[in-house]
């Protein structure tokens, strides 16, 4: 118990807190800017099981906010290395490493063997299948999620309180993940840590647990603030009843004249699903050139329209294409306005 | 009578700014003010945006002097 003298010695923990912490389990789903630092945190604080569920490589790119990573683990799976790291750190501490994508077959198995569900993604989709999961199992979640220097952060499904659908009961079509917008990696580090002071408060029985409230915080203002969430027992209620919802987002082509290139990754949302769009994710885009048209003017597009020209600019400029055009204003100038106005509905009803 | 508004993640970028008061008809409804806060600043995929006033999330109400409301959108990164 050497190890851990120094927060036994804080009243509110003290030996019993400690045994608390030995004997719970915590699900990291996602180990990247979230889940590196609430697992280094809670590796470190003895929490007797680490679950790490992550189906990802280290890339170079990670490396500025997922700071269990070094250079050497570029191209290693995250699970296995953070699972090393952290074993290094605490070997008293059992580590379960699961090189898997979460998803609607997979869920609720892996959830019922864990406590607590972190939740480190950085999508949508994920989110809200994570929520559903956690309905259907009884487990409590401690979500973060950042845009740029923003930052939310809530716990849910905590002792009857709020889900996550309870605060976004409609989708969005905007999946924008760190990869896209750009991100410090403090502020990644920083919501991640709140996010293992929220697992410790949960373990512990200690403190204010932040459930049934928002909050949102700016990294570089330094200002933050709390919004309390209704509860909206209909969108539980829906859970129990029909099961996990898949968040599905499709959107149709406004013209179907043209031909289209989607260099969206392929969990970015809405799906645009028409044999006038080739899709080739900008991260296999070096090795698939040679699919892309040569002799009609291809519309190349991906969220917002950024991406995009910098591929246009590029392949125009060096690879010899002349016939690419960017959309400007990304994928929201291309499709249809009458599926817009309905895709609120769509996200909503499209229950499987 | 006036309300202070704040914006946050995509909202925000779509307004330029992330705060600012403004004069609004007495009684004014949330809604109303939702939708016309949307169509000024062309806030992207408006119906995931949800609206806090005075730190509650609401879907509607009767908006009243210095009402401080809060327009938060999803955010996914991580």
């Amino acid at each position: 118990m050497m190890r851990y003298d120094r927060q036994i010695q804080l009243d509110s923990i003290g030996v019993s807190g400690q045994e608390k912490l030995q004997k719970a389990s915590v699900l990291i789903v996602g180990v990247g800017g979230l889940g590196c630092p609430a697992a280094q945190y809670l590796a470190g604080a003895g929490v007797g099981r680490i679950g790490l569920m992550d189906h990802d490589r280290v890339s170079l790119s990670n490396l500025h906010r997922q700071i269990l990573f070094t250079e050497a683990d570029i191209g290693r799976p995250k699970a296995f290395v953070a699972a090393e790291k952290l074993g290094g750190l605490n070997s008293e501490i059992q580590i379960d490493t699961i090189e898997e994508a979460l998803t609607i077959t997979n869920a609720e198995t892996i959830f019922r063997s864990y406590d607590i569900i972190l939740d480190g993604t950085d999508n949508f989709e994920i989110k809200y299948l994570i929520n559903d999961a956690c309905i259907l199992t009884g487990k409590t979640w401690v979500y973060a999620s950042i845009f740029k220097n923003e930052g939310q952060l809530s716990v849910f499904n905590f002792q009857d309180g709020p889900s996550y659908r309870c605060l976004f009961p409609k989708t969005t079509r905007e999946n924008i993940s760190c990869e896209a917008t750009g991100v410090l990696g403090v502020t990644a580090g920083l919501l991640g840590v709140l996010q293992a002071v929220e697992v410790l408060k949960l373990i512990l029985g200690i403190g204010e647990v932040l459930a049934g409230k928002l909050k949102v915080l700016n990294s570089l203002s330094g200002q933050y603030q709390v919004l309390k969430i209704t509860k909206r027992p209909e969108e539980i209620d829906q859970i129990y009843k029909s099961g996990i919802q898949p968040v599905k987002l499709e959107c149709k082509l406004a013209d179907e004249s043209r031909i289209y290139l989607d260099i969206r990754e392929e969990f970015e949302q809405p799906k645009l699903d028409s044999e006038k769009v080739i899709k080739i994710p900008l991260s296999q885009l070096d090795e698939r050139l040679w699919e892309i048209p040569k002799e009609e003017e291809v519309l190349v597009f991906c969220q917002s329209g950024k991406r995009s020209r910098k591929i246009v600019d590029l392949l125009n400029s060096e690879y010899g294409f002349k016939n690419l055009k960017n959309v400007e204003g990304g994928i929201d100038n291309i499709i249809s306005k009458e599926s817009e106005a309905n895709h609120s509905n769509a996200s909503k009803t499209e229950r499987i | 009578m006036k309300v202070n508004v704040k914006y946050f993640g995509q909202v925000a970028e779509a307004a330029g700014k992330t705060e600012e008061k403004l004069e609004l008809e007495k009684g004014a409804s949330l809604k109303e003010f939702k939708l016309k806060q949307i169509k000024q600043y062309q806030i992207p995929d408006p119906d995931s945006v949800q609206i806090a006033v005075n730190q509650d999330l609401v879907d509607d109400k009767e908006l009243t002097e210095g009402d401080e409301i809060a327009f938060l959108p999803p955010f996914a990164g991580g």
